[in-house]
């Protein structure tokens, strides 16, 4: 075991850890299987909450290591939300049109059930048809499988194309922006086949799972959230910790000296931007029934940029400072627009958070990127450097004289 | 004598400048050879062109027994056609340790599959330690090599070089900012390596050019002056001219 991967890697089995304490003392304070302590809602804030962590994983990867700083990555989280949410919402549905057609004297024909299925679903947008990309949404499984595809091919697609004509830099930020722009643009149409920006709604019900009250429901995918969270995790920290990782943070560093290597960068690239998209998709996924809709907005570039702003704060180049940064901007920001935060009352003027919170975070924004380039996850260099002083393999003294440090550490 | 690298009639323009005119250039498989040439004569920019960053307006370059032209492959083809580059300025990935540094640039497959699945060999490990001997860096192979002093940068890529087992290394300036020692570990290192492979070296130190005893080819204005033994070129009267007599 000494040299198994966990114990090379001690922060993940750190990290793993503390978000196995987190899940189980969440659920035992939780209403469904403990002591009430924390409300349904709190409980799915934070099974959200894991998932922001889970994208912003996927977002370090590609931003904080290999230095593709992506502005299209909250789309594909919002396209694996899409994924899934089509199959709950049809499903659901269904179910309701059933039972409510079951008192007809004639049983009703199965299409004019999916002919129901449709009015109710796209009574909104004026429409009663089913879209082309409705095809599979009675298939939990399809579903599943398009949850990664979607964003997959997306993204698969878009690096091919960008990363073969050398985009890179601020330009490539540009174009996956235009991406995500031109994406949430598209999905607000009402002829887009995903209910323009009404969106999906009701998704907080599982079909087939009505008797379960959302008490329960929500502390099944806060553990849901919390494995998909601990894969990712494993799996992002297994490609960094290796050579691949060598590579991709040499393609950040100095992208033209690992061509010359050898190494065929935009291959890299896109395989990387392609994995980290189907990452993002199954956050999103595990997010949007906790939330319980999505629409459009949710796709926005600011969401992305968002992203971006959670991992620099948090760390980049780290994983856990891009999970802390998720988790810990997100909560103080919904605690400061939630109107939970006390106005602070300055006589003249009264400073209310709501509005002001937006300019907070932009400030702190720009102070670590200038002051504390590590971020959150810098504070842990510190203690880490109390403890054990970075002697850059010089000799331990006289006793363990015969080691280098890293012999010793082992 | 057979050819490794065959360039010929090769042009490339700058904004209408002409840094490369019309220039041929041959090696053979296991040869040194030494360029030479005043500031801006397209020493570097010649090494540009051969391993893809820069695109030649015209000319040819043939490469290997079987004179496959390296003109529009990309940089990453043409490393693992087998051209290995020092550059002029060291570059090394300074946030990675030394052993990190060598082990990317050892040759080994280069996709992204086998590299993701990669697990060091024990013959790897034991010639990134070799490597790091012959460089003079067995006890910093576990540093940052961000942490080194610019003589030790240039080392390791040296030894990133010599990882890559290149069968042709275009060596830009390798002696800058080195003591006179460690020129002279240098010289050792590279006529070894011309033994078994082409390695030309660019250099504006003549006594370093002289320690490697190699055909000297003087470039000027991006085209090929004078070519011969070094007190053959030294003694022509367009090189006095235009290089040494400044
Ligand atoms: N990308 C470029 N764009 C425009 N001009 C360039 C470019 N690269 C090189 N040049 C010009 O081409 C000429 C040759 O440059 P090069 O760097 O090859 O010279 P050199 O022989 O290596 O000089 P030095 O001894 O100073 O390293 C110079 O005049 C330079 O300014
Ligand atoms: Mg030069």
């Amino acid at each position: 075991m000494k040299n198994s991967f966990l114990m090379r890697n001690p922060s993940t089995l750190i990290f793993l850890a503390a978000l196995a304490v987190f899940t189980i003392v969440v659920t035992a304070l939780s209403e469904a299987f403990g002591l009430g302590l924390i409300s349904t809602s709190f409980v799915k804030t934070l099974g959200k909450t894991l998932c922001l962590g889970l994208v912003a994983i996927a977002m370090d990867l590609v931003w904080g290591y290999a230095g593709i700083l992506s502005l299209g990555h909250f789309a594909f989280f919002g396209l694996g939300g899409y994924m899934i949410g089509m199959w709950l919402m049809y499903e659901r549905t269904r179910d309701i049109v059933i039972s409510s057609m079951s008192d007809a004297p004639i049983p009703p024909t199965a299409e004019e059930i999916t002919d129901a299925i449709g009015h109710q679903i796209f009574g909104v947008v004026g429409s009663s048809e089913f879209p082309l990309i409705w095809a599979f949404a009675d298939s939990l499984v399809l579903q599943l499988v398009l949850v990664v595809l979607v964003p997959g091919a997306l993204a698969f697609v878009f690096g091919w194309l960008a990363f073969r004509s050398r985009v890179a830099g601020v330009y490539l930020s540009i174009l996956t922006q235009a991406m995500t722009l031109a994406l949430s643009l598209y999905l607000f149409q009402n002829d887009s086949g995903l209910r323009g920006n009404n969106g999906l709604s009701g998704l907080q019900n599982l079909p087939g799972l009505e008797a379960a009250p959302q008490s329960v429901v929500s502390i099944w995918f806060l553990w849901a959230s919390a494995l998909a969270l601990g894969l990712g995790y494993l799996l992002a920290a297994w490609i960094v910790s290796g050579k691949f990782g060598s590579v991709i943070r040499g393609i950040r560093d100095d992208e033209a000296r690992v061509r010359f290597l050898g190494y065929s960068v935009e291959s890299y690239k896109l395989a990387l931007f392609t994995v980290t998209a189907c990452i993002a998709g199954i956050a999103g996924a595990l997010y949007y029934p906790q939330a319980g809709i999505i629409n459009p907005a949710e796709i926005a570039p600011i969401a992305s940029i968002y992203l971006a702003v959670w991992v620099a704060i948090g760390g980049r180049g780290r994983l856990y400072g891009a999970v802390i940064g998720a988790g810990f901007v997100s909560l103080v920001s919904s605690w400061f627009t939630g109107g939970q935060a006390p106005d602070i009352s300055l006589g003249f003027y009264t400073i209310k958070w709501v509005d002001w919170w937006l300019i907070v975070l932009g400030l702190s924004f720009v102070f670590v990127t200038l002051f504390a380039p590590k971020g959150i996850a810098g504070l842990f260099d510190l203690a880490a450097h109390r403890r054990w002083p970075n002697r850059h393999g010089a000799d331990l003294g006289p006793d363990a004289g015969a080691l280098r440090e890293r012999e010793a550490n082992e | 004598m057979n050819t490794l690298l065959e360039v010929s009639g090769v042009s490339v323009t700058f904004d209408g400048f002409r840094a490369i005119n019309n220039l041929s250039f041959r090696i053979g498989p296991a040869e040194m050879r030494a360029i030479i040439g005043p500031n801006g004569a397209g020493k570097t920019t010649f090494m540009d062109i051969v391993t893809g960053k820069t695109k030649p307006d015209q000319g040819r370059i043939l490469w290997g027994e079987k004179s496959i032209s390296l003109r529009g492959m990309s940089e990453a083809r043409i490393a693992r056609e087998g051209v290995g580059r020092k550059f002029q300025k060291p570059t090394v990935f300074e946030d990675q340790t030394v052993h990190e540094n060598l082990l990317m640039a050892l040759r080994n497959k280069r996709g992204p599959f086998a590299v993701l699945f990669y697990k060091p060999a024990a013959k790897d490990l034991v010639r990134v330690e070799a490597l790091a001997e012959e460089i003079g860096l067995h006890d910093a192979l576990w540093r940052k090599s961000g942490e080194l002093s610019h003589g030790q940068k240039q080392w390791l890529e040296i030894g990133m070089l010599l990882a890559q087992e290149p069968r042709l290394l275009l060596v830009d300036e390798p002696a800058a900012g080195m003591t006179p020692a460690e020129r002279e570990h240098t010289t050792n290192i590279l006529t070894e390596a011309a033994k078994t492979r082409a390695v030309v070296v660019v250099e504006h130190d003549m006594e370093f050019v002289r320690r490697l005893n190699c055909k000297v080819t003087v470039l000027h204005e991006g085209a090929v002056l004078a070519e011969g033994s070094l007190d053959h070129v030294t003694a022509n009267q367009d090189v006095i001219d235009v290089y040494l007599g400044r």
